[in-house]
């Protein structure tokens, strides 16, 4: 039923670390991702013009610089942004390598999540906490990331989908996965039946992540009943 | 006591600017219930917000116990606030805390210890009566219960002045009347001197002490309830009191009586006997009475018979029974 290439994958164990790559690629680039554009996101949404703070300038800079990584397809911006990734991780080729692109490329996308989110937040609730005198800096952890946490875990479901699309494309550069996998030995050595095996894995990786992610932020969510 | 003096609020927007109050001068006495009432868009809710100074104002000062507000600095400020407790028409309930932790948190942003900020948070649930949904949260209370948690949250850091922004626009009669006596008990139990907000006069007219009728960005007129009802001075007050008067007046005879009930025994037929005694018509153009406890509270618009004889007999039958009435003066 499976093409000679697909069963020779399977024996050594190639597409079994292909999903494991895919995976940790993946979570590793969503989780640096946040690290870098949750405050990015705080910010531009603390200093807009709505915000608890607004500051013109720093919310006008911030938002063409998120803009302007946004624009660019993130397959150019991938290759634009190698040697950024020698210069950190050493490489420009690998998994390693591919995180940092993955990265640079996914945070603008995440902040502007991460900042959606958080406008959520009922502007009434925030105007009570600053007439219970909290300050600026306290409303945001104490009412701003608690409050819109729910939101933000959907936020973190959708990007973690959006981070795996990437990174099936890192592996026509250098990256592995199954992306890679379906590029060299699907497409390139003319075996359908890998690029299918490869399109129902991630579908498959994608439908987990969207259910455990929808479930957690069900769960957790107070304003829902029980 | 809260001064607001010469307090003036302007908005910009891109070409013009809007005026939302307008040197408003007020004094808000240790230990009242004060309200503040006015049309929708006349500047109450700046007003309030001008107090704990949500609201920067434009210009003036807005002085607490003797302390300018306006000159403090951000974290003196945030400190001051914590004297004033304020609750909102939307509750404004943490989402995402449970009841207890929704009162805890003033105490949290305070500094106050875990133990002893659950201690008093579960005496505060208790004063408003909601000791046993310590651990609901917000969406599974009704509206008043919402505004319960809130009054508690509000209180919780034991303030002096507690204002209350259109708190209970959103809640049906009865459960409006049960936070209007929930705030009248604060206020006598534990002295918090009250701000009320209102579009309704019935909220003033049941837990008020004095009250402030606010239109067009201003202070129309400042006096106790009763001084009010009995004699509105401004226009929108008499609107607010008695918004179908105008109509009356041009239809029939030239002269109207208010008549005020203030705790006469609500099972004497005044009217009736008014009526049987003068051998005269009159006319109810308007009544708006409560009976509380056997009393009757509230007024009523009578319409005089045309005959002057008649009329002067209805007045004098109500000066002799000692009801409180004044001539509504036509236009």
């Amino acid at each position: 039923m499976f093409s000679e290439m697909m069963q020779k994958l399977w024996e050594t164990g190639e597409l079994q670390r292909g999903i494991w790559e895919t995976v940790y690629m993946t979570l590793f680039s969503t989780l640096f991702s946040y690290i870098i554009g949750l405050p990015i996101g705080l910010i531009l949404t603390v200093t807009g013009k709505d915000g608890i703070r607004p500051v013109a300038a720093v919310n006008r800079v911030l938002g063409i610089l998120v803009n302007a990584f946004r624009s660019v397809p993130f397959i150019i911006l991938m290759v634009a942004m190698l040697p950024a990734a020698k210069a950190i991780v050493g490489t420009s080729f690998g998994n390693k390598a591919m995180i940092v692109t993955l990265v640079i490329a996914a945070a603008p996308y995440v902040a502007r999540m991460v900042e959606s989110s958080i406008k959520e937040v009922d502007f009434g609730v925030i105007e009570a906490a600053k007439a219970m005198g909290t300050s600026s800096f306290k409303i945001i952890y104490k009412v701003l990331l608690p409050e819109a946490k729910p939101a933000l875990i959907i936020g973190a479901v959708i990007s973690t989908v959006t981070i795996l699309g990437y990174s099936a494309m890192a592996g026509s550069i250098g990256g592995g996965g199954l992306g890679k996998i379906a590029i060299t030995y699907g497409y390139q050595k003319y075996n359908p039946d890998i690029v299918w095996v490869c399109v129902v894995l991630t579908i498959i990786i994608v439908q987990v992540l969207q259910e455990v992610g929808m479930l957690a932020a069900r769960k957790i969510d107070k304003r829902i009943q029980k | 006591m809260i001064e607001l003096k010469n307090l003036n609020k302007t908005y910009k927007t891109s070409d013009h600017e809007i005026v939302a109050l307008n040197n408003v001068n007020l004094t808000i006495q240790d230990g009242e219930i004060f309200g503040i009432i006015g049309p929708s868009g006349a500047g109450k809710s700046t007003l309030v917000r001008c107090i704990n100074l949500l609201e920067r104002p434009t210009k003036g000062d807005v002085i607490l116990d003797g302390q300018n507000l306006v000159r403090l600095r951000q974290k003196e400020l945030l400190k001051t606030r914590r004297s004033i407790g304020m609750i909102f028409q939307s509750f404004n309930l943490f989402s995402q805390r449970n009841t207890l932790q929704n009162v805890c948190y003033p105490l949290e942003i305070a500094g106050v210890g875990k133990k002893e900020a659950k201690a008093r948070a579960l005496k505060l649930l208790k004063l408003v009566g909601l000791a046993d949904r310590q651990k609901s949260y917000p969406s599974q209370l009704s509206g008043g219960q919402k505004q319960r948690v809130a009054i508690a949250r509000a209180l919780a850091t034991d303030p002096k002045y507690l204002l209350c922004d259109e708190a209970t626009s959103a809640l049906d009669p009865q459960t409006t009347q049960s936070i209007l006596n929930l705030l009248k008990e604060i206020n006598q139990t534990l002295g918090v001197t009250i701000v009320v907000i209102t579009h309704e006069m019935k909220v003033i007219d049941q837990i008020c002490d004095r009250v402030a009728v606010i239109d067009s960005s201003g202070i129309a007129e400042v006096g106790t309830v009763a001084e009010l009802f009995l004699n509105p001075q401004s226009e929108t007050a008499k609107e607010l009191i008695l918004p179908a008067s105008q109509h009356a007046q041009k239809k029939l005879g030239s002269r109207m009586l208010r008549v005020i009930f203030n705790g006469e025994a609500s099972e004497q037929p005044v009217v009736a006997e008014l009526v049987l005694s003068c051998q005269a018509p009159v006319n109810i153009m308007f009544a708006d009475t409560k009976d509380i406890d056997g009393k009757a509270y509230g007024q009523m618009l009578l319409q005089l018979p045309e005959d002057e004889r008649q009329a002067e007999k209805v007045i004098a039958w109500l000066r002799a029974n000692n009801m409180q009435f004044s001539e509504e003066v036509s236009q």
